[in-house]
């Protein structure tokens, strides 16, 4: 593994800045779920967060007392926010399973500052995507059995034909992998904080919670085969799930949705948003916990990159809707490419062409990769523009359809908002308690990196 | 700081991961079942009637045909309750001043129906018709029980949809001859794995895509 290191170019910053040793690692990270302090900004962001969640609980409550008729979604426009929501959620989920599990495969040193939070923004995104499908069939009770083959008193089972179904399976292994290998991965961390606290009650948590970690030799062994036998787990689901959730609309007979180019451009554009994502929260996370010099600049330039990388790929697919709809030489193919352009629509089209094609391309500058405030910033509007991605995919193809008499226009209810803005204010709670209570950044990991541990790391791989 | 768990935690750590998984599984079993018992379907629940109307002496007992009283079975999709003159056919003459059947006399001399208590209610969204049924061999008996043995009627079958579906999937299992659907306590004169599907093909009964698509029953 160090290897790897001395290859670096001499002009880039390393993984940790110097000065770090075991101690100073661990006192860092674990002081923040230990220390009795609650700092004033935390409690009033947690409030906000909150409050966002408290308004998705008024939204989904009165969606369930009067029906989805409250939403602004009907013929022909019978697919919104529901599914623009559900899709963006879960896409933003996958960089987290990127930088924990491919990234771990391929050795790369420097996502181990990152990958702990990165996962519990997996988690948070999966759980605030899976509140779409469930909500949005009107009565979240009975969608157990819409959703999930069991025996049931119908003597049916959900149809296995249907990309829905095959989206429950994709997304319920991969919130369950996501779970299992973010849980595991933080065991050892869990024995830390156990063995640090001042308090019996945090010592009794944190012990339960590292189910009898302690570090023996034989631990670490299988510690190490688990969580590489979970990364080959998550592997492919990095790939798998987005290609899944793609098939919900390319496997349908509607124009601007039955395309080849659906999976990967739906991968790419997952991984895109998923990396703004963690961007936009690493950056003012290192900035508020003074984690500078353990989140550095190079994870900051890596995740810029990848962002651009992938944003170039969304923008090859935003090319190729156009050139099939133009070579297809179908009239509904084109006409729907005319209307996602210049119909009623149009606006969002050219703002996420705005964001996603012409805007990423700063990131190409190594000065605007190494502002952060110009990052949060991008990143913020990679978020919009990653929302507006699938706002012109869902709602331009299906507003004006085969036939004229029936177009419509779609425009979202308050319920709409206050359901999305609702499941933000949900991930924003969920996240604040994960880095007040949980080791934020993995402590055993990010020791690998210290001068100290070379050796031995040069001999155990 | 010393240690927080005695060491008994191994064991109750160990055994809880267990329990999990059996807990879960028997929960899942519970729902299942209850979802079946005969206190959700209410199924083999005597349901109290106006009139305490006796089955098992009217059809069983006397032998009357279930036609008889529920004229409108072959050819309609409800069997048809019976006016109260049906009643007053033979009540006229015979327990003309039962106490009993008071309720009876008093429907027929004011003209107000009698108010019996539905005893099987399917769901509103489930269009069954009784003659398609009863026409193509499917015997009072194969849904309804032996009503000759009850002295209050009460509902036998789930009426849940995967009870339909059992027979829609295969209605060879249940068929009888025509003359044979009204009869109680019916056994085939041959094994019922050949008259079965003798009878499914002589009647015309419709494959299987048509039998069990959704449109058939919920229109």
């Amino acid at each position: 593994m160090a290897n790897h290191s001395n290859n670096t170019a001499p002009e880039e910053s390393p993984v940790i800045l110097p000065g770090h040793d075991f101690e100073t690692v661990t006192e860092i990270v674990a002081e923040i779920p230990l220390s009795k302090r609650f700092p004033l900004g935390w409690i009033g962001l947690l409030l906000i967060g909150l409050g966002g969640a408290g308004m998705l609980h008024m939204a989904l409550g009165y969606l369930v007392l009067k029906g989805i008729g409250i939403w602004g979604n009907n013929v022909p426009v019978g697919w919104a926010f529901d599914i623009i929501n559900f899709v963006w959620w879960i896409g933003i989920g996958h960089a987290g399973t990127l930088i924990s599990a491919i990234l771990l495969l391929f050795k790369q040193q420097w996502r181990m500052s990152i990958s702990r939070f990165a996962e519990a923004m997996t988690i948070f995104a999966v759980a605030c995507a899976a509140i779409f499908p469930v909500f949005h069939t009107g009565r979240p009770w009975l969608a157990a059995y819409w959703l999930f083959p069991y025996p049931n008193t119908m003597g049916l089972w959900p149809q296995f034909k249907s990309p829905l179904i095959w989206d429950v399976f994709a997304v319920s292994t991969y919130a369950t992998v996501s779970i299992v290998f973010w849980y595991v991965g933080m065991i050892p961390d869990m024995a830390t904080l156990r063995d640090r606290a001042m308090s019996k009650v945090k010592a009794t948590i944190y012990g339960t919670l590292s189910l009898g970690w302690r570090g023996s030799a034989r631990h670490w062994h299988r510690y190490e085969v688990a969580t590489l036998i979970l990364a080959g787990l998550s592997t492919p689901l990095v790939l798998s799930v987005h290609t899944v959730v793609s098939f919900d609309f390319a496997v349908s007979v509607i124009p601007g949705w039955h395309a080849t180019i659906f999976p990967p451009y739906f991968v790419a554009g997952a991984i895109y948003a998923g990396f703004a994502m963690v961007l936009t929260l690493a950056i003012p996370v290192r900035r508020f916990y003074g984690m500078e010099s353990l989140i550095t600049m190079r994870h900051i330039d890596n995740m810029a990159k990848i962002t651009l990388a992938t944003g170039l790929m969304v923008g090859y697919g935003y090319a190729m809707e156009a050139f099939f709809a133009w070579y297809s030489a179908s009239s509904h193919e084109k006409f729907m490419m005319w209307n996602r352009m210049f119909g009623p629509y149009g606006w969002s089209y050219w703002t996420l062409i705005a964001i996603n094609v012409v805007m990423i391309q700063l990131l190409w500058s190594r000065k605007v990769r190494q502002n952060t405030t110009v990052l949060f910033v991008m990143s913020l509007l990679i978020g919009v523009g990653m929302w507006l991605e699938r706002f012109v995919i869902i709602v331009t193809s299906l507003n004006r359809d085969f036939i004229p008499a029936s177009w419509g226009m779609y425009y979202p209810t308050q319920w709409d908002f206050m359901t999305f803005f609702g499941t933000i204010g949900l991930f924003l709670t969920l996240f604040l308690l994960f880095l007040r209570f949980v080791p934020m950044i993995s402590i055993f990991e990010v020791k690998m990196l210290l001068p100290q541990s070379k050796v031995k790391a040069d001999h155990a791989h | 700081m010393s240690q927080v768990f005695p060491k008994s935690a191994n064991a109750w750590s160990k055994a809880s991961v267990l329990a999990i998984v059996f807990v879960l599984l028997g929960l899942g079993w519970v729902v299942l079942t209850i979802q079946r018992s005969d206190f959700v379907t209410t199924a083999n629940q005597f349901v109290e009637q106006p009139v305490q109307f006796s089955h098992q002496h009217h059809a069983g007992g006397i032998g009357i045909d279930c036609r008889y009283c529920h004229t409108a079975v072959e050819v309609s999709p409800s069997a048809g309750i019976p006016p109260t003159k049906t009643c007053i056919n033979c009540h006229s003459q015979i327990w003309s001043t039962s106490p009993y059947l008071e309720p009876v006399r008093a429907s027929f001399r004011d003209d107000k129906p009698l108010q019996w208590v539905r005893v099987h209610d399917l769901p509103d969204f489930v269009y069954f018709n009784h003659s398609i049924h009863v026409t193509k061999g499917v015997g009072c008996e194969t849904c309804h029980g032996r009503v000759d043995k009850m002295p209050l009627m009460m509902q036998k079958s789930s009426l849940q949809m995967e009870w339909c579906l059992n027979c829609h999937r295969d209605p060879a299992q249940f068929v009888r001859p025509l003359d044979q659907v009204t009869v109680m306590g019916y056994q085939p004169a041959i094994a019922q794995a050949e008259l079965g599907p003798r009878l499914v093909k002589e009647y015309k009964i419709a494959g299987l895509e048509h039998m069990t698509s959704c449109s058939v029953c919920h229109r």
